[in-house]
């Protein structure tokens, strides 16, 4: 995706504890170094107990609301499948969806008393040209630190845009803890390269 | 410099750059990253007060000193503040006096959505609201100024969406503030005997009148004439959903939102054809404007609960339709509400009394969540420190048929923060309550900020800790028992013999969150596992509501060839933190733990 003068609306979306704040910091971080406005919002307190949670990330020349519209998200960048298909009303008819193909039981399932729906890549597929199911935890294993998985995403995510390798790069390293930045950089790029193949 | 903020790191900073001396909160959501963020800088002094009528009293002391101080607060915080805020106002201050009053529209972490604009007015109070981090920081240095100068404090006013959202703010230098401090004697200012709060009062109702006329030049009140057709007179985030929505429009972009420009809204309304309140919540403007013989469309097209976004303006403004599900066929897709986390010390607790089946007078704090299901052992929760009273009056009232059904439940935290008058209470009352006081040895909801029974401030230096049996025998309840949440047998019964005693009883379960981050490394324990061969499928352990169970559902044939019931349990060894209550449940003793040290 070329990044245009229109205001780019991401939504992320996953679980709490999950890591989509620190990823979505990253993204932030990272345009407007490249020189765009940016506004992003989220939600913090009790509803990060565990509970869905998403963060609107927006960029552009000029961004007013730190809230996407409904219907106006160009990219869904979701950390969990059933919370993918959960925010499927935020997006354009023609939105590309990057997922991380990972289940994280809700508390009904978990009791027995809900099933985890199934078939959701592709009800996302009905009804969106552009899916992309990445095995996020699989790159994160292969990094050495499943721990980075949030940023082996990210290197999915960052293909799309026409921001130079260098600056992800130079963001994660003044994002992370020292000893985390070389296994997260590595889990970065295998997820950026990851989605070339 | 350039760098990406949030509203409240914003405000942190903008509050440094002002020369701040004392900055003081109570931690709640959206407010709690303001004092978290004051504490990182140098020279400034903050604290996590027990409550925030101490927060506001502690910087109303220091701006009597002629220091600059800022209190910052939840929506409902200002509720606990009232007291000192409306008189305090007419005492006015000598260093500028600021109160963050942070609001909460959709409620995400609070229990109400009370719009604080109101109480601006009615503490004749002015207030600004910021649009973004940039304004957030800009409107507190302006905010000290206008405290300063009209002698008043000034409420800022955010909310969720500003508090909680990041953009780019540009950086400067703290001012060095000349030293103005003193202690100096004003009786007739500072001391409201009724004599001289009859001499104040004329001089606040002139302050509004003289803010209004500053309202009128006050650069940030800001009209942007473009399309005539539409003026939207909007503040804070709705400006900004406002303006996404309808970039052509014309609007007056309210920088402050007490007291009102009157002129310049009749001025705008003038050059307009129709005229919009876009406003989260109450009609805050709407009918000051209505008041002013305008008229002014605002409650009739635009909701009064919850917090609005772009869609909003548009829906409202051209009746654009909501937007159509992508696709009528959705599977039903299963809630996820916040739950208490694996190893929460809560949890043992809320499970004994779902069994017992008491009423639960409750609290604020992560425990509140104990009203779900599986647990479901929350019965009442209306505001901090309200669960012992709610048990004092249920006691009171119904007397024989309440006895040995009743109990409050209350964190640490929120025990300090007004949940002490209340215990008051029922020592000398002689309720015949049990008080639960959860102990989790910090403000876990939050995100675990330090109080006065953690021994450590908010910059982490060791101080004074409350003895919290010493002080609960103080106030003259004569049992007191510390017991240990994960002790599911030793809970059950000490609950037991503490319902049925005629008296008053405290009872403390004492254990850290899970989240704590003092606890020593290498206490790490061992988890635990299913033992796939012995578990029936009961579902016991399930009635602990903790996100490692999970539930695997077997085939028919299969389960009845292993005499289960349609499944068994698994413990997900990624979030287990082996806590072992579930193992206490297990009849068949089928969860162990691993490591073969059963």
């Amino acid at each position: 995706m070329e990044t245009t003068d229109r205001v780019q609306n991401i939504l992320m979306v996953g679980v709490g504890g999950q890591g989509v704040i620190l990823a979505s910091e990253i993204i932030s971080e990272v345009m407007m170094r490249a020189g765009h406005d940016v506004k992003k919002s989220e939600v913090h307190g009790m509803a990060q107990r565990g509970g869905s949670v998403s963060s609107h990330v927006r960029f552009g020349p000029k961004v007013y609301s730190p809230l996407i519209k409904k219907g106006d998200a160009d990219v869904l960048f979701s950390f969990e499948l059933l919370e993918s298909v959960r925010y499927l009303d935020f997006l354009r008819s023609d939105a590309l969806i990057i997922v991380n193909n990972q289940k994280v039981l809700p508390p009904s399932v978990t009791l027995g008393v809900d099933s985890y729906p199934a078939r959701l890549p592709e009800i996302m597929r009905e009804r969106f040209s552009r899916v992309e199911i990445v095995d996020a935890l699989d790159i994160a294993k292969q990094a050495g630190n499943v721990r980075a998985l949030n940023v082996a995403f990210l290197g999915a995510f960052s293909r799309h845009f026409a921001v130079d390798e260098n600056l992800w790069k130079e963001v994660i390293s003044s994002m992370l803890t020292p000893k985390l930045v070389d296994v997260n950089i590595k889990a970065f790029m295998l997820g950026r390269e990851k989605m070339n193949s | 410099m350039k760098v990406i903020l949030s509203g409240n790191e914003a405000i942190a900073r903008g509050a440094y750059e002002a020369g701040v001396a004392v900055a003081t909160a109570y931690p709640g959501t959206p407010s709690t990253e303001i004092l978290e963020n004051m504490a990182t800088y140098e020279g400034v002094y903050a604290e996590w007060s027990p409550n925030e009528k101490v927060a506001l009293e502690v910087a109303t002391g220091a701006a009597i000193g002629g220091r600059r101080a800022l209190a910052a607060m939840k929506h409902v915080g200002v509720n606990v503040a009232a007291d000192p805020l409306f008189t305090v106002s007419y005492t006015g201050i000598k260093g500028g006096l600021v109160i963050v009053t942070a609001d909460d529209p959709e409620m995400h972490s609070s229990q109400n959505e009370q719009d604080n604009r109101n109480y601006a007015k009615f503490a004749k109070v002015p207030m600004l609201e910021p649009a973004d981090s940039q304004e957030a920081k800009d409107y507190i240095k302006l905010a000290f100024e206008l405290s300063e100068r009209f002698d008043t404090p000034v409420f800022v006013r955010t909310t969720t969406r500003i508090s909680h959202s990041k953009s780019i703010v540009e950086l400067s230098e703290p001012k060095q503030r000349p030293a103005t401090s003193a202690l100096e004697k004003q009786p007739d200012k500072y001391v409201m005997v009724p004599a001289h709060a009859r001499r104040r009062h004329p001089l606040v109702e002139q302050r509004i009148k003289d803010l209004e006329a500053f309202a009128e030049e006050f650069p940030e009140n800001r009209v942007e004439l473009q399309d005539l057709s539409v003026g939207i007179i909007a503040s804070g985030t709705c400006y900004q959903y406002a303006r996404e929505a309808f970039p052509g429009y014309s609007f007056l972009k309210l920088g402050m939102v007490y007291p009102l420009p009157k002129k310049k809204i009749k001025e705008f309304a003038r050059q307009v054809k129709k005229l919009y309140a876009f406003e989260e919540l109450d009609p805050f403007f709407e009918e000051q404007v209505k008041a002013l013989g305008i008229e002014i469309i605002g409650k009739e097209v635009f909701p009064s609960c919850g917090e609005f976004d772009p869609g909003t303006a548009e829906q409202g403004i051209s009746g654009a339709a909501g937007v159509e599900k992508k696709g009528a066929a959705l599977p039903y897709l299963p809630p996820r509400p916040p739950t208490m986390c694996p190893g929460c010390p809560h949890r043992g607790l809320f499970y004994v009394l779902n069994k017992m089946n008491v009423f639960v007078a409750g609290d604020i704090g992560c425990y509140t969540l104990a009203c779900l299901p599986p647990l479901k052992a929350v019965d009442t929760c209306i505001c901090m420190g309200a669960s012992i009273g709610h048990a004092m009056g249920l006691d009171k009232a119904l007397g024989s048929e309440a006895h040995g059904r009743v109990v409050a439940v209350i964190g640490d935290s929120t025990f300090l923060h007004s949940g002490i008058t209340g215990l008051l209470d029922v020592a000398y009352n002689r309720g015949a309550c049990t008080v639960i006081i959860l102990d989790n040895w910090t403000t876990a909801m939050t995100g675990r900020q330090d109080h006065p029974g953690t021994g450590m401030t908010i910059r982490e230096e060791k101080t004074t800790k409350v003895d919290y049996v010493k002080l609960v025998k103080a106030l003259g309840i004569k049992h007191v028992k510390k017991v240990d949440p994960f002790d599911l047998k030793k809970l059950n019964k000490v609950l037991n013999k503490e319902l049925n005693r005629p008296e008053p009883s405290v009872i403390i379960t004492d254990s850290p969150c899970v989240l704590y981050r003092r606890v020593e490394k290498g206490a790490q324990r061992p988890l635990l596992y299913v033992e796939s061969s012995e578990c029936i499928g009961c579902k016991a352990c399930l009635q602990l509501g903790c996100p490692a169970l999970e539930w695997v559902t077997l085939p028919v044939k299969e389960s009845a060839a292993l005499k289960k019931k349609r499944g068994e349990a698994f413990v997900n060894p990624t979030l287990c933190t082996g806590c072992e209550l579930c193992s206490q449940l297990c009849k068949k003793g089928a969860i162990r733990k691993k490591d073969g040290d059963n």
